[in-house]
């Protein structure tokens, strides 16, 4: 019962965590007019305190992972309102299926591009595991 | 008897548990058809529940605020989960640190190309200016990109749509492209991944090698960081 209690609190505390520094981030968003979303500005200041800290909680790293494990569940009800712009899609979905299917494959060329070209001129050449084997 | 399951109907209707209860169910399904196809991105969760639901309030005549007045206790948890990224972005990022310059500046050409790229070509379609700047974040994380496109003036839940498609798109076109161009380096497949197709990316990434895993959960988290400030300047600069 008593680790129980202790994990209970535990999780409150940093889910209190991760709500202040959403508040934070939101009242700098604001107040500053940054068009960064708050939750955004919010992420941006755990990682520097975590960099800063030097070591990450395991509380905090249970409590995100119970928030994260059904991060996608989380955006279904926003996804729904799409019923609400529908005729965009019907009128549109031409160029947004264009966009989306060559856009994606164009990113991950120039991306992938990039971290081979780079890594070869920094002399970080991939080795053991880090090379794909057919 | 149907008088009384009409009393009932009117009730719940305007009640915000039927909302959540009928979303926790269909993503449960989504989460079950998506187990019984082996993972296969096709049948990605989300876009199943969206689905249901859409089909759902559709058939029985409810309008989206009414859904929306029970989903939106699920909803509001977006704003701390977007906070919890910066936890696995941290341990990524211990992990990959000798590196961290260049996945930096790939993820930096990566979110150019992805958000240019989409603009440009759907703009030469033709496409209206909501459908471009929802259009926009569609490589970043859902969370992050839903409060892009509702900061540059997009409709975020459309923007959450095209974020699942693209993660599809990336996750089934993605490794095809790769080969093709003979990338074997499993570090620049992982970024690309996670750059291109955000947690979809990365859930497929995960799959075939735990180094691309890594590697593109920290480049889904830090392409949403580096989007979110990029875009809106850009974005000012282009209308």
């Amino acid at each position: 019962m008593a680790i129980g209690k202790v994990y209970l609190v535990m999780t409150l505390g940093f889910i209190t965590v991760l709500l202040a520094y959403q508040l934070v981030g939101e009242v700098i968003s604001k107040g500053l007019e940054l068009p960064l979303p708050g939750p955004v500005v919010g992420m941006g200041l755990l990682f520097v305190t975590l960099l800063i800290k030097g070591n990450l909680p395991e509380g905090l790293k249970k409590t995100s992972q119970g928030l994260l494990s059904h991060l996608s569940l989380l955006f279904v009800p926003a996804g729904v309102g799409v019923m609400m712009h529908m005729h965009l899609l019907a009128n549109e979905w031409q160029a947004i299926s264009v966009a989306l299917v060559v856009s994606t494959a164009l990113t991950v060329l120039v991306t992938a591009g990039a971290m081979v070209g780079l890594t070869h001129l920094t002399g970080d050449k991939p080795s053991g595991e880090e090379i794909k084997r057919d | 008897m149907t008088e009384g399951l009409y009393q009932v109907w009117v009730y719940l209707s305007t009640e915000p548990l039927l909302g959540l209860t009928v979303t926790l169910i269909a993503y449960q399904a989504g989460m079950w058809i998506y187990a019984k196809g082996k993972l296969n991105p096709l049948l990605n969760p989300v876009l199943i529940a969206v689905v249901i639901l859409v089909g759902l309030l559709m058939v029985t005549k409810t309008n989206y605020q009414t859904y929306f007045d029970g989903a939106k206790f699920v909803h509001f948890m977006l704003g701390p989960a977007t906070v919890a990224l910066a936890v696995p972005l941290y341990s990524q990022f211990k992990k990959v640190r000798s590196t961290f310059p260049v996945i930096l500046t790939s993820i930096l050409f990566g979110s150019a190309t992805a958000t240019l790229s989409a603009i440009g070509i759907a703009w030469m379609m033709g496409a209206s200016e909501a459908t471009l700047l929802s259009l926009a974040p569609k490589s970043v994380t859902a969370p992050i990109a839903m409060g892009i496109a509702e900061a540059v003036g997009g409709v975020p839940s459309l923007t959450a749509v095209l974020v699942i498609l693209t993660g599809i798109i990336g996750a089934v076109i993605g490794p095809g492209i790769l080969d093709l161009f003979r990338i074997k380096d499993w570090r620049a497949r992982g970024v690309a991944g996670g750059t291109a197709a955000h947690g979809i990316g990365t859930a497929r990434a995960l799959q075939v090698s735990e180094v691309a895993g890594a590697f593109s959960g920290l480049a889904m988290g830090l392409n949403g960081l580096a989007t979110a400030i990029l875009l809106p300047l850009l974005l000012g600069w282009l209308f």
